[in-house]
């Protein structure tokens, strides 16, 4: 089969080859609709490149690492960026290349180019994948074409294109992917006509934009809505945007440009262009025998079709879980939005929170006043995990675009190699571990303090470490952690403090990075180089409100559970009972009224799963999150009381690094994690202490138990139960063989 | 205790559709530290705990076996493709081989000629011995490097 395929080239049995876009370009073209010259480069092409270097097999590897429905999307997003990786350091091989270039040059030598997406299955308005995969606009030159040819192939496999195959249950394995590419079109007015709108049947809508598509497409700029009846295309109605910006072409391609004042009072669109665009949508309904979305675009007077697919349905579901999926890739304007709210507005808002309700003496109100201080306590923390949810997880989305930009610009061998320029970034819960090191510290130092430290009369000691001590220990006394807070007794603090003082290894490695910035920061030039220092700065900042905003919800929540504590305290003494089962509307109701009875439960905390001496795990295949090797006895944390047992030299199992845990991992020779991905809160700690880390153990709780040897292979995200061998090994310590 | 009892339930069942589905094994014995390794056919006792396996007494592994006991076995269902990176599974099973009489153990032998019926005449040969391995554990390798163990002799 030819490789390049020109449009009219294209007949009805290549649709599956050349994908939804390439395909529908074709018909429209046929029927001599104004379509911008373009070629197809069919799903063989892309066959070829993942056989001939090998890339199938190592995406399949990387992809089916472990069981897909066990992935979390920080793991999936993982995933895609190390197979990303491996098509940006995969060259097209030679002859492959013959093939594809000899074309594309004779017919766009030097002419800007849109590189886009067209994948198979795309043209089904069930399976829409629009906005899925990648496309480029304004790409110049055959060696980009060729880079950006295989940054489409390579979005075949992007985290939401994964997790949408997931969603719908779609073969991963045969998954192909064709390009489009196409004469890029200055447009000066561009815009999307829907020809049934997808709420309002009789209706058809047309959005525009100044400028490129591309802004409206990813919410940079937004449109002009004009709604239309559908069969006459009267206009019903108008809605203005705010017309602030638009996305043109820039020498690499595009940028955000401010609007003159003049264009932001005028509608994009005349009355008899409104028209021309819903003539397009028609012209394509009967073109295709059902109503389409048709982007299109304004380059003087001229009026072009850039590509058209069927409607999408709207989702049915409210257990469809792609839209939230695709939110949570935010652009970077959006991106700075987030980060200003968060950090101006949500952190200050909560601590104020926090404050206020810490400041407020429980043991003063009287039952009722209790009851109702617990009911708005709870109210609020429910309202700060929604907020937790809509902005500061997708803000996550920072460290992810920095990441994305670090690894087209240096192809590094590591694909989280971005992650060492965020480290070092100031977290809370690195200050107050630093804090806490500086009074182990002084505990090192002076024998006499830590000989009383140790004794039952800790009043005894001295006064100004005690003043310290006790100011930290308010600090962290607030935490909540899994409904129960964090401290009961100041002694297990201490006990921590002194395990600190005396443990053997060093704390805190940390690794040259300036150098990788200024490498990263020196392949731009001009206005680019200040969007790569924001983009730092953007990234720096999502890496550590990633642990922070977590230590900002835990003192809510402490603060919720402190309210509940008091009430369970209440009940206590008058029903003389163990109230620790109570749940919340319980004890409200039974504050509210004397004669409420609650109902008695055992008490049941979660414990860990019993070990089964027949069937045991050796190896358990998770990510690799921090590299290193460690070697210790495994303490599994799943309950705050069993964080005071942590020992120097053990090595951290858990469900997740809460942030109450960041305590204890200045201690830890490693950390396993049941939840998955390099840049969830455990592997970023585990980094900034340079320890090994392995996340995305499933069942962790059930084959590693409290006092297991294991060794955590951080390099390739393995964790081996049983005496270890690697430690001792030679090989590992890059002696020669024996 | 439930839920670990009804996987070690499940473990075992997949092990044992592993074994079934293969007709070979390879067999690992040593000798004077010199390791040797080698196909049979093998058959396997329905609680697992035994497995057997038939050879000559003329040959290397026969030697081997009387030298050292200690034997490892190892079964998988490999395609030889890429996809055995995530599909394949393997077994290594770790025990110690016996020759056992094969008028006397008579239900071993039928197990194994059920298995193999076109052996008839060779292990029913007097040059040939039959043995069977005394399982200790079995470790069970599925996508490519999530290992676990079953622990036959613990109790």
């Amino acid at each position: 089969m030819n490789l390049v395929l020109l449009l009219d080239k294209i007949k009805a049995q290549d649709r599956s080859f050349v994908g939804g876009k390439g395909f529908a370009l074709a018909v429209m073209a046929k029927r001599g609709m104004n379509v911008p010259q373009a070629v197809c480069i069919p799903t063989e092409a892309y066959d070829r490149y993942v056989k001939l270097t090998g890339l199938r097999n190592r995406i399949m590897m990387e992809v089916y690492r472990k069981r897909f429905e066990e992935m979390r999307w920080e793991e999936i997003w993982d995933t895609a960026l190390r197979v990303r990786n491996a098509f940006l350091k995969t060259p097209i091989p030679y002859d492959l290349q013959q093939e594809i270039l000899p074309p594309i040059d004779s017919l766009f030598s030097g002419k800007p180019v849109s590189v886009r997406s067209s994948a198979p299955g795309e043209d089904s308005s069930k399976t829409s994948f629009a906005g899925l995969h990648e496309s480029f606009v304004n790409i110049i030159g055959v060696e980009a074409i060729l880079e950006h040819i295989r940054l489409v192939w390579a979005s075949l496999w992007s985290d939401r294109a994964l997790l949408y195959r997931r969603e719908l249950g779609l073969d991963i394995e045969k998954s192909a992917m064709a390009v489009v590419i196409q004469e890029m079109i200055n447009g000066e007015r561009s815009g999307v006509v829907f020809g049934k709108s997808p709420v309002e049947e009789s209706q058809a809508v047309i959005e525009a934009v100044y400028g490129l598509n591309q802004g409206l497409v990813d919410g940079t700029v937004h449109p002009d809505r004009w709604i239309l009846n559908r069969k006459t295309g009267r206009i019903l109605s108008h809605s203005p945007a705010l017309r602030e910006n638009a996305l043109r072409p820039s020498d690499k391609g595009v940028k955000l440009e401010t609007l003159t004042t003049d264009l932001k009072d005028l509608p994009p669109l005349t009355k008899e262009e409104i028209s021309e665009a819903f003539q397009l949508a028609i012209e394509a309904e009967s073109a295709f025998g059902g109503p389409q979305d048709v982007e299109w675009t304004y380059k003087g007077n001229t009026l072009y079709a850039l590509q058209a697919r069927p409607i999408t349905t709207p989702p049915d579901s409210k257990h469809d879980q792609r839209p939230w999926y695709l939110s949570l890739h935010r652009n970077f304007d959006n991106l700075k939005q987030l980060r200003r709210m968060i950090e101006e507005e949500h952190i200050p808002a909560m601590e104020e929170e926090a404050a206020k309700w810490a400041s407020l003496d429980l043991n003063e109100l009287t039952d009722e006043k209790l009851a109702d201080e617990i009911e708005i306590r709870a109210h609020h923390y429910d309202d700060w995990l929604e907020v937790y949810r809509q902005d500061c997880i997708p803000f996550a989305h920072g460290m992810r675009l920095f990441g994305q930009v670090y690894n087209d610009v240096m192809k590094p061998n590591d694909p989280f190699e971005f992650t060492k320029i965020l480290i070092g970034t100031g977290m809370v819960s690195i200050q107050r571990n630093r804090a806490l090191e500086d009074l182990a510290k002084r505990i090192r130092k002076d024998s006499q303090l830590a000989k009383c430290l140790r004794s039952k009369e800790i009043q005894n000691c001295d006064p100004e470490f005690l003043k310290e001590f006790d100011s930290l220990y308010d600090q962290f006394g607030g935490l909540g952690w899994g409904k129960a807070r964090l401290f009961q007794d100041p002694r297990q603090f201490l006990d921590l403090l002194l395990a600190m003082a005396f443990q053997e290894k060093e704390a805190f490695k940390s690794e040259e990075t300036k150098g990788l910035e200024k490498d990263f920061l020196s392949r731009f030039e001009d206005d680019q180089r200040n969007f790569a220092i924001e983009l730092i700065d953007l990234a720096r900042s999502s890496y550590r409100l990633r642990d922070d905003d977590n230590i900002y919800l835990g003192k809510i929540e402490g603060q919720m559970v402190a309210s509940l504590d008091e009430g369970k305290r209440r009940l206590n003494d008058r029903l003389k009972r163990d109230m620790r089962h109570l749940d919340k509307n319980e004890v409200i109701n039974a504050l509210r009224k004397p004669n409420f009875i609650p109902r008695k439960r055992p008490y049941s905390a979660k414990g860990p799963e019993k070990k089964d001496p027949k069937l045991r795990a050796r190896q358990i295949v998770g990510q690799p999150a921090g590299p290193g090797i460690a070697f210790g006895k495994a303490r599994m944390i799943l309950k705050p009381e069993e964080l005071f047992r942590f020992k120097s030299g053990e090595i951290l199992v858990c469900d997740a690094v809460d942030p109450a845990m960041t305590l204890v991992v200045p201690l830890a020779a490693g950390v396993v994690e049941r939840r998955g991905g390099m840049l969830i809160h455990g592997a970023i700690i585990a980094r900034e202490y340079g320890l090994p880390c392995v996340t995305g153990v499933t069942d962790a709780a059930r084959w590693i138990h409290t006092g297991d040897s294991i060794t955590v292979d951080g390099y390739l995200g393995i964790v081996i139960v049983g005496e270890a061998t690697l430690e001792s090994s030679d090989h590992m310590n890059g002696k020669s063989q024996p | 205790m439930g839920k670990v009892l009804k996987d070690l339930k499940t473990v075992k069942k997949d092990l044992k559709n592993l074994l079934e589905s293969q007709p070979l094994a390879v067999l690992a014995t040593q000798n004077n530290g010199n390791p040797y390794a080698n196909l049979v056919a093998f058959a396997f006792s329905d609680d697992l705990k035994s497995l057997f396996f038939a050879t000559t007494r003329a040959t290397r592994k026969y030697a081997n076996l009387t030298a050292d006991h200690r034997v490892a076995m190892l079964v998988d269902n490999r395609s030889n493709q890429a996809t055995d990176f995530r599909q394949a599974k393997a077994v290594t099973v770790s025990g110690r081989a016996e020759e056992i009489d094969k008028k006397r153990e008579k239900k071993f032998l039928d197990i194994y000629l059920t298995r193999h019926p076109q052996l008839k005449e060779f292990v029913t040969a007097p040059s040939c011995a039959f043995l069977r391995i005394s399982v200790d554990t079995y470790y069970l390798v599925t996508r490519f490097q999530n290992v676990i163990e079953i622990h036959l002799t613990t109790s």
